[in-house]
């Protein structure tokens, strides 16, 4: 087997020169420190995507699209198929914990200013990759065609109706008409498995080129460390099978909340009932719901909703280029302005998240 | 001269080029809109029998393609309303212990007239008439 391992790497070195994957595997390394724990979270953001991807395909098999399809295919799957349950809980759940990572990820990043010079794109690109996850998170959630989903569609889409000019003509091609109908559904599916992966995973592959490509960040305290103090440990194989051995656990909490925090199934949409008590949308979205639910309906001259949607756009956006923003450093302040506003951000999400619950 | 010549030739092939983009984007984005469906004007639905609607309770009922909230109140009057709330277009419900019509997505509250009394809703919701013709429930569009 060694032997034959040994004797395929040769037959392809001669014609493809494997010298950049042999220095990669060989001189990639990753500092040691105190803080080394964080540049795990972005390894298990992929590996979560890897189990979208996989489980994502296996339900491809069953699911069907259509008004009175789609319901009675989910229930098909999780009640006649065998492990049928097992492959949507672990999707649902998947996709949960793929945003929250993700959002660990980013924040780790940001409070640790990795996002600095020179790695500005892979900030950028990495945030592209969150807000595309949401848009799969959204995209997914309608696709069992239940009641819950089909109001949270109802309203997410009427969010985008209320941008200035554009609006009403995105509401109509996300909705396929004026109203959520079968035709939503339709196109939600086509984005959810087509449109979102091919778009997503080109930015995901920029994303983890850029990180190859400069290698893992240092922070300050690190970087004022004497040569001889600073501490690596190699990427291959030591980073990597901690890595797995990360993979693993967060691997058997995925199937842990699968098989005993069941994904509920609810009841079928019906465009002619009223909508249920208690309605709210995904944990993620959750911050924003709460912000819009406490906006009065006017402010000034505009819509109160349009006024939220605004902020929340214009705050992404400089969320996205806070690379290039050029803020002051006070040398004597305890904490940072940068990272003043970063804990701003992070109390304002915690806050609304467990008011939403709360109220 | 042969400067200005290529000059016009390279604006020339980028104007072209443009125009080719455009060529194969207008019909991508117009195949995007999806084309409006004539629906049948409805002007009048029946909406079952008065007497066994039970007084303060609800019903959603099929104006054409559009949700109408049908509510008996305590003293047997009936009225109807646009069921579709006028912030974020979920279906709204009745709430037999306020008599008020609730959303559940906002907590947009109206009063039994439509009026928008609290909450985000911007607007109030649109009023249908409602008759009684030998029991009969009969909804109609106003004017």
């Amino acid at each position: 087997m060694k032997k034959f391992t040994t004797n395929l790497v040769s037959w392809l070195d001669e014609r493809f020169d494997l010298t950049p994957v042999r220095n990669l595997l060989q001189h990639k390394k990753v500092p040691a420190h105190k803080y080394s724990f964080w540049y795990y979270l972005g390894g298990v953001t992929l590996f979560l995507f890897f189990i979208q991807l996989v489980t994502g395909i296996l339900l491809l098999l069953y699911y069907r699209p259509g008004e009175d399809s789609a319901y009675e295919s989910v229930r098909f799957i999780v009640t006649e198929v065998k492990f049928g349950w097992l492959i949507r809980n672990v999707h649902s759940w998947s996709a949960n914990l793929l945003v929250f990572f993700a959002f660990l990820h980013m924040f780790s990043v940001f409070f640790s200013k990795s996002y600095k010079k020179p790695r500005e794109l892979t900030w950028v690109t990495g945030f592209i990759i969150l807000v595309f996850s949401l848009a799969f998170g959204f995209s997914g959630y309608l696709l069992p065609w239940n009641e819950l989903a089909f109001f949270a569609t109802k309203v997410g889409t009427d969010i985008v109706g209320i941008l200035p000019v554009v609006g009403e003509k995105l509401k109509v091609i996300l909705r396929g008409g004026e109203d959520v109908t079968g035709a939503t559904l339709s196109r939600f599916f086509g984005i959810h498995v087509a449109i979102l992966p091919a778009i997503f995973t080109f930015f995901l592959v920029l994303h983890l080129l850029f990180i190859q490509r400069q290698g893992m960040h240092e922070p300050e305290h690190f970087n004022n460390l004497p040569e001889e103090k600073k501490k690596y440990i190699s990427f291959f194989p030591d980073f990597a099978l901690r890595d797995a051995l990360l993979w693993l656990i967060v691997f058997d909490i995925l199937i842990f909340l699968a098989l005993y925090f069941p994904w509920e199934l609810g009841n079928k949409a019906d465009p002619f009932s009223a909508a249920p008590e208690g309605i709210r949308p995904e944990w993620y979205f959750m911050f924003m719901f709460q912000t819009l639910k406490f906006l009065p309906a006017h402010i000034v001259f505009i819509d109160g909703e349009l006024f939220g949607v605004l902020v929340f756009g214009i705050a992404g956006l400089v969320w996205m280029l806070i690379p290039f923003i050029k803020i002051k450093e006070r040398p004597n302040w305890k904490i940072q302005p940068i990272t003043f506003i970063g804990i701003v951000v992070v109390v304002f999400i915690v806050l609304m998240t467990i008011l939403g619950y709360l109220l | 001269m042969l400067q200005s010549r290529r000059k016009f030739l390279n604006s020339l092939l980028s104007l072209s080029g443009i125009a080719g983009l455009a060529a194969i984007l207008y019909p991508v984005f117009t195949y995007m809109l999806p084309p409006k469906t004539t629906e049948p004007k409805v002007n009048l639905v029946k909406a079952g029998m008065a007497s066994e609607f039970p007084n303060n309770s609800y019903k959603i009922v099929k104006f054409g393609r559009k949700p109408v909230i049908l509510v008996k109140t305590e003293d047997g009057q009936f009225k109807a309303l646009s069921a579709v709330c006028t912030h974020l277009e979920c279906i709204v419900q009745y709430k037999s212990d306020t008599h008020q019509i609730w959303c559940a997505c906002h907590n947009g509250i109206y009063d039994l007239n439509g009026r928008n009394v609290s909450g985000p809703p911007p607007r109030p919701l649109t009023q249908y008439n409602v008759k009684v013709v030998k029991d009969e429930i009969i909804i109609t569009t106003i004017g």
